[in-house]
């Protein structure tokens, strides 16, 4: 019997020829990322050497990377304290892969760790983020721990007790219709498997659309994956991951494809074809209550926000600036645009397509996480009702418990700003 | 529950004080405006800020330890923030849910929270449970129901009293 991606990788992660999900391994992590959170997990790695009498070092601080998007610039003087905290214990434990405040390499840690070639395909890594299942895309075992974890992992290089997955299979055939995008594949496959259908267990990608997938899209579908429950959402690397690491990120030494074999065991298998998909939303308050845009158009919004690490590449502000170039986003209707990094920021400055959206009416906010998550900027009124291309849409998510939140593609997001009600972009 | 606690307070110990229904994710137990907050001996004040019956329970009182919170499934999804853990913990609370997200429980074990899965518990807030390692005992409806014992890898770090003093004791093995 053959091994699923992630069997392969924490294989060879353990040293072994051969592992099968149900057992319990100790994988070596290659990269280990946090973000403001940092300043807990520094906490608990102090916790940790108390009263042993040893030095507290980070195992290898080349594979820590810290990046700050949470809080960016800080909103209060009690977050740039915890950033002040971990910037002085990165300078302290030598950990090179960290990203400050600053436009000339910040940016969201989803977007920041592709873009510089953190992540390769095969790479274990473990990030206190649930979102970082984003890095599946390029053939990485990338997942969320928390910030204990994190001190444990710091302390001694590997996932203590980790049970490996099970995985599920999930083929994507068929050409994405026009105005049809990535987002409206996962959401669709969100609202088919629920919000705990694939807990647990990994999402393996696979079929010719995924193939035929951009990086760029293939991050929107391992980012989101985490909301099915996923541990991971993994798309086998392969010449378009090679492409996008050496043409990029950047990346010159050779580049290792890790491929499930042929006859790997999955839990289930999902087919899809993709030619049927119509744009898909996410309505309130669950990511799982997925319908067709449709059947909730003309539904009146407030806030419409473009951006985040989910949709806030590139390819998603080019959608968005395609449909607004030369219009105005409605009356009422206040439109937020953050980029994921700071390089998709200049890029997108440099094309034109931010200074059409600020044309629209549409705000052009600093990158990072922003209100996707209620911490910073665009909070909302009691009762407004919000449009964004974010992730996540639980009562109170975006900072109000007394609003609401619909997730869809930028398309989606960019046709509704020009009426003020959610459109169908087709 | 131990041996040496009087019949009365184990009893009160084991107190549903709340319900909730499935996939509550730890944006509801901990809402991200209060992220900023990090140090476990400060998140309580936050937990389930939006719910006015919790915030009730603790400005009453009446939060005793080993008060169980009852939920359905997918207890704990969303964000991997151990806030939503280090808050309960704090309150010295016992989840009792059909089922819980991956991060919430490996969280949970690692800061020692009290979480029992059991996928077919039926109780209403006010019952007084008893739980044991494979089973619960609803007392006021006299209900029994199995309870899923957690992976031997994952109560070895319950055992060790959280992961904080498992790695350590693995750090303590490792040549300095």
């Amino acid at each position: 019997m053959g091994m699923t991606i992630v069997e392969k990788i924490l294989a060879r992660a353990t040293g072994r020829p051969f592992v099968k999900a149900g057992e319990v391994v100790e994988p070596a992590v290659d990269l280990a990322m946090s973000h403001e959170n940092g300043a807990l997990v520094i906490n608990q790695f102090l916790e940790i050497y108390k009263g042993t009498g040893r030095e507290a070092k980070i195992w290898d601080p080349q594979r820590v990377a810290i990046i700050f998007d949470h809080r960016v610039p800080a909103e209060s003087a009690k977050t740039a304290t915890n950033q002040k905290k971990v910037r002085e214990f990165v300078l302290s434990q030598g950990i090179s892969k960290f990203h400050d405040i600053r436009g000339d390499e910040g940016g969201i840690c989803h977007q920041v760790l592709p873009e510089f070639g953190y992540v390769r395909p095969g790479y274990v890594v473990t990030g206190t983020d649930s979102h970082t299942t984003t890095h599946g895309a390029l053939g990485a075992f990338a997942f969320g721990i928390g910030a204990t974890e994190m001190a444990s992992v710091w302390t001694l290089g590997t996932v203590l007790n980790l049970e490996i997955p099970g995985t599920i299979k999930i083929v994507v055939n068929g050409r994405m219709p026009e105005h049809v995008s990535p987002k409206d594949l996962i959401l669709h496959i969100i609202g088919t498997l629920t919000a705990q259908g694939a807990n647990f267990q990994v999402i393996e990608f696979h079929g010719s659309t995924i193939r035929a997938m951009s990086t760029s899209g293939r991050l929107v579908l391992c980012n989101m994956s985490v909301e099915a429950g996923a541990t991971s959402g993994i798309v086998p690397a392969d010449e378009e991951t090679v492409r996008y690491l050496k043409k990029e990120a950047g990346v010159t030494d050779a580049i290792d494809l890790v491929v499930p074999d042929a006859d790997a065991s999955y839990t289930r298998i999902v087919e899809i074809n993709a030619a049927t998909l119509s744009p898909q939303i996410a309505c309130p308050h669950a990511v799982d209550n997925v319908k067709p845009v449709e059947a909730v158009a003309g539904t009146k919004i407030q806030q419409i926000v473009v951006g985040s690490c989910t949709n806030g590449r590139l390819d998603d502000l080019e959608a968005a600036a395609r449909i607004l170039k030369g219009k105005k986003v409605a009356a009422g209707v206040r439109m937020l645009v953050f980029p994921a990094s700071w390089r998709v920021y200049k890029e997108a400055m440099k094309a034109g397509y931010l200074g059409d959206l600020a044309d629209a009416g549409a705000v052009i906010v600093n990158p990072g996480c922003g209100c996707c998550l209620g911490v910073h900027q665009g909070a909302l009124a009691d009762g407004d009702v919000a449009l964004s291309t974010t992730n996540r849409n639980f009562a109170g998510r975006m900072g109000n418990p007394k609003s609401e939140v619909y997730l869809c593609s930028p398309e989606v997001a960019a046709a509704s700003a020009l009426t003020g009600v959610i459109r169908d972009p087709r | 529950m131990t041996a040496n606690q009087g019949t009365e307070s184990a009893a009160a110990a084991s107190q549903v004080v709340m319900k909730l229904g499935d996939d509550i994710s730890t944006d509801a137990i901990y809402p991200g405006r209060f992220m900023a907050t990090v140090l476990p001996s400060e998140t309580p004040q936050y937990a389930f800020a939006d719910y006015p019956e919790f915030r009730a329970l603790v400005k009453d009182g009446s939060l005793a330890a080993g008060s169980v919170l009852v939920a359905g499934s997918n207890f704990g999804c969303g964000s991997s923030r151990e806030q939503a853990a280090s808050a309960l913990r704090g309150f010295n609370l016992t989840i009792v849910a059909r089922g819980f997200a991956r991060i919430f429980l490996q969280n949970a074990i690692n800061l020692g929270l009290q979480v029992v899965a059991c996928d077919q518990i039926e109780a209403s807030v006010g019952d007084a449970l008893e739980i044991s390692s494979e089973r619960l005992f609803n007392k006021t409806t006299g209900k029994r129901f199995e309870t899923q014992p957690l992976p031997a890898a994952r109560q070895a770090i319950m055992k060790a009293g959280g992961l904080i003093a498992y790695t350590r004791q693995r750090l303590l093995k490792k040549p300095h």
